[in-house]
């Protein structure tokens, strides 16, 4: 293994390099100190280059005992038992949600495509709602992240989804009332609006910016489970005249979408508008990347 | 003379883009990190979030951790403040006229859509020639000026006329048949047609220039509609087609969309229709289905500027003909279910037959029928006298 694949800046490599450390395994029984003289370099530039190196050597050994024999790794077994317990978010929907295993599942991106006036964002502000049903009555009880780039989203409707929605739990919850089984429905509307952290996105570096930002505020928010970005594509279709970047950008940031599910167990929607043919192929790319 | 062009419509974003052109240096990085982005020539967090932090670490020569941190600082001041949708719905009800809304006259129209034309967003009309999207947009524009108390929103107008289809004496008369007990007052008709300002661009060039000039003026005064009768006509006029003019399209869009959102005031813009190439049936399944069943000619009819134009705007009222009979239908609303309103023109303007509408299904919400189209027309010719001594 060269040491060209560590993280650590190009100087330090140079520096690494130039002293005769090619390979990683070359580091791996050094002190610190000793690296520092002869890089000459300080102690904790060493001890951050050794960290590296031992990151990178642990991610292809076999340690760590018990089950997994690469680290990461997991079995498909055990696959099978999370996807069975993962939590779900209805979409009211009985037959929508039987499709999907249950709902919209968390830790997934799920993608929401299709033509203008179809009910992307319909579906959008029902999930924002749907994901607040409480806990007794079968829901998640959470908040939720509604990232709005193309100012579609209307307050004016969530709250009629939202009126719907109660009316809908105090029916559930008489049924449930007949078989002893209680649960308090307190809401009021304006309850569930308060838990729609609403974000209006104006550029395409703002939503850069907001989903770098947004592994910060859902662990300020822990409560947020589900993130909604109406439409992910939108800032992108707008003047970009330099496609690669755009490719780039859009891959990374279904790389950050995919990472956040993952890591905070949040269902992420993404809106997108179809890519229209011969304007490029960004559209399937992020296709490709969702589940 | 397109390259000058370009740069003004550049320098004119990065105006309404300050967020995104917040400069790193100003954004507590730590002294030596910001000159670091410094010394590379990275001045704004556009730069630096147009790059992957494996190019920034090349590029800035440090470590790993270095970047994500200064990242993370340049995401957390670049991002936008967050609102909770309460707050959102209470700034609506307490600071705005009519909740934030516009309202049509049309009861039934009205009540799908909570209140009338929302402020903030892009409503497109869009019909086929002669159908009465002028006639409302005249509608709304004296709307938009009458008092509060007479429902209106107290406000000037902008209206960019590009075909010069606008009338101000039919206005006038929309305006003394419909609202007879102010109109009569003296002077009344004076100081309400002196607050729609009327804008006439020629050329796609002068349309920019006076979008620019609109946003200026928009903090000089109360302007509280933005009329656009057509987007069409000035779209398709002197310009090249295909990627050129969408990217175009696609600047406008933004523009007017952050001009309404800015200053919280509707727009409304017009769109023409155009008829449907066979080719195109195929592109979308959607419409393919559509071809295949179609009874007669008028169903080849579909708006003008495309898909990309279509995702924008938030509300699409189409205004068709069928059977003989007008319909104004709510194609696309995230507010409304697909509601179609039949209405005739009379001199006081667009007024509904009944306020229930009917709902639509399936591939009816979004065709544009043009059945019988001429006969109405030919017919309101006739029998406009009639209609003139007993509006409706």
């Amino acid at each position: 293994m060269e040491v060209a694949g560590l993280p650590i800046s190009p100087s330090q490599r140079g520096k690494l390099i130039s002293a005769g450390y090619t390979t990683i395994s070359s580091l791996t029984s050094l002190s610190p100190h000793h690296l520092a003289r002869d890089l000459n370099i300080p102690e904790e530039e060493a001890v951050q280059i050794l960290g590296a190196a031992a990151s990178h050597n642990s991610r292809l050994d076999t340690s760590d005992g018990g089950h997994s024999i690469v680290n990461g790794a997991q079995t498909a077994w055990d696959m099978f038992r999370e996807e069975q317990s993962s939590l779900r978010i209805t979409t009211s929907c009985a037959d929508f949600d039987n499709i999907l295993g249950g709902g919209i599942n968390c830790k997934e991106v799920t993608e929401i495509g299709g033509v203008p006036g179809i009910g992307k964002t319909q579906l959008g502000i029902q999930l924002a709602v749907n994901v607040q049903i409480p806990m007794g009555l079968g829901g998640l009880g959470a908040k939720a992240v509604y990232i709005d780039t193309e100012g579609s989203f209307m307050v004016e409707r969530a709250t009629q989804i939202a009126e719907a929605s109660i009316s809908d739990m105090l029916e559930y919850n008489n049924h449930l009332a007949k078989q002893n089984r209680v649960c308090q429905v307190k809401f009021k509307p304006s309850d569930i609006l308060e838990n729609i952290f609403y974000f209006r996105v104006c550029s395409y570096t703002e939503q850069m910016a907001l989903i770098n930002h947004l592994e910060k505020f859902i662990s300020d928010h822990k409560d947020v489970k589900i993130v909604i970005v109406d439409s992910v594509t939108f800032h992108f279709r707008q003047d970009f005249e330099d496609l690669a970047l755009r490719t780039r950008l859009l891959n990374g940031m279904a790389l950050k979408l995919m990472n956040l599910a993952k890591t905070f167990n949040v269902a992420v929607i993404a809106g997108h508008i179809p890519a229209q043919i011969g304007s490029s192929c960004t559209g399937t790319r992020m296709s490709e990347m969702h589940t | 003379m397109n390259k000058v062009w370009v740069s003004i419509w550049r320098e004119n974003r990065l105006g309404t883009k300050a967020m995104a052109e917040k400069l790193i240096k100003d954004m507590g990085l730590s002294k030596a990190m910001a000159n670091v982005f410094a010394a590379r020539n990275i001045t704004t967090a556009k730069e630096a979030l147009s790059l992957t932090e494996f190019e920034l670490m090349q590029l800035l020569d440090v470590g790993m951790a270095e970047v994500s941190s200064a990242l993370s600082r340049i995401s957390e001041i670049a991002c936008p403040p967050y609102q909770t949708a309460l707050n959102l719905m209470e700034q609506r009800v307490h600071k705005e006229d009519h909740g934030g809304h516009l309202p049509t006259g049309l009861k039934g129209l009205d009540e799908a859509l909570c209140g009338g034309i929302p402020f903030g967003v892009l409503t497109e009309l869009v019909g086929p020639p002669g159908i009465g999207k002028t006639q409302l947009c005249m509608k709304l524009s004296l709307l938009a000026s009458l008092p509060t108390t007479y429902g209106g929103l107290n406000g000037h107008v902008i209206y960019i006329d590009v075909e010069s289809k606008f009338s101000s004496k039919r206005m006038i008369e929309i305006g003394v048949q419909s609202f007879p007990d102010i109109f009569n007052m003296k002077g009344v008709v004076q100081e309400m047609a002196g607050r729609i300002l009327v804008l006439r661009p020629t050329t796609l060039s002068k349309f920019t220039e006076s979008l620019q000039q609109i946003k200026l003026s928009l903090l000089q005064r109360p302007v509280k509609l933005i009329v656009i009768d057509s987007i069409a006509a000035i779209m398709s006029g002197d310009f090249a087609q295909g990627a050129s003019r969408q990217n175009l399209l696609g600047w406008h869009v933004s523009f007017i969309k952050s001009l309404a959102e800015s200053s919280r005031i509707p727009i409304v813009v017009t769109n023409q229709v155009r008829s449907q190439t066979r080719e195109e049936g195929s592109q979308y399944s959607f419409q393919a289905q559509r071809t295949d069943d179609l009874s007669g000619y008028d169903s080849h009819l579909v708006a003008a500027l495309g898909i990309n134009w279509a995702h924008s705007v938030t509300i699409r009222l189409v205004l068709e003909a069928k059977s003989g009979q007008r319909f104004i239908k709510l194609a696309k609303s995230p507010l409304s279910p697909p509601f179609a309103f039949p209405f005739i023109i009379t001199s006081a303007g667009i007024s509904l037959l009944n306020d229930y509408g009917t709902e639509l299904k399936g591939m009816e919400i979004n065709r544009i029928h043009q059945h019988g189209h001429s006969d109405i027309i030919n017919f309101d010719g006739k029998g406009c006298s009639d209609k003139r001594r007993n509006p409706t």
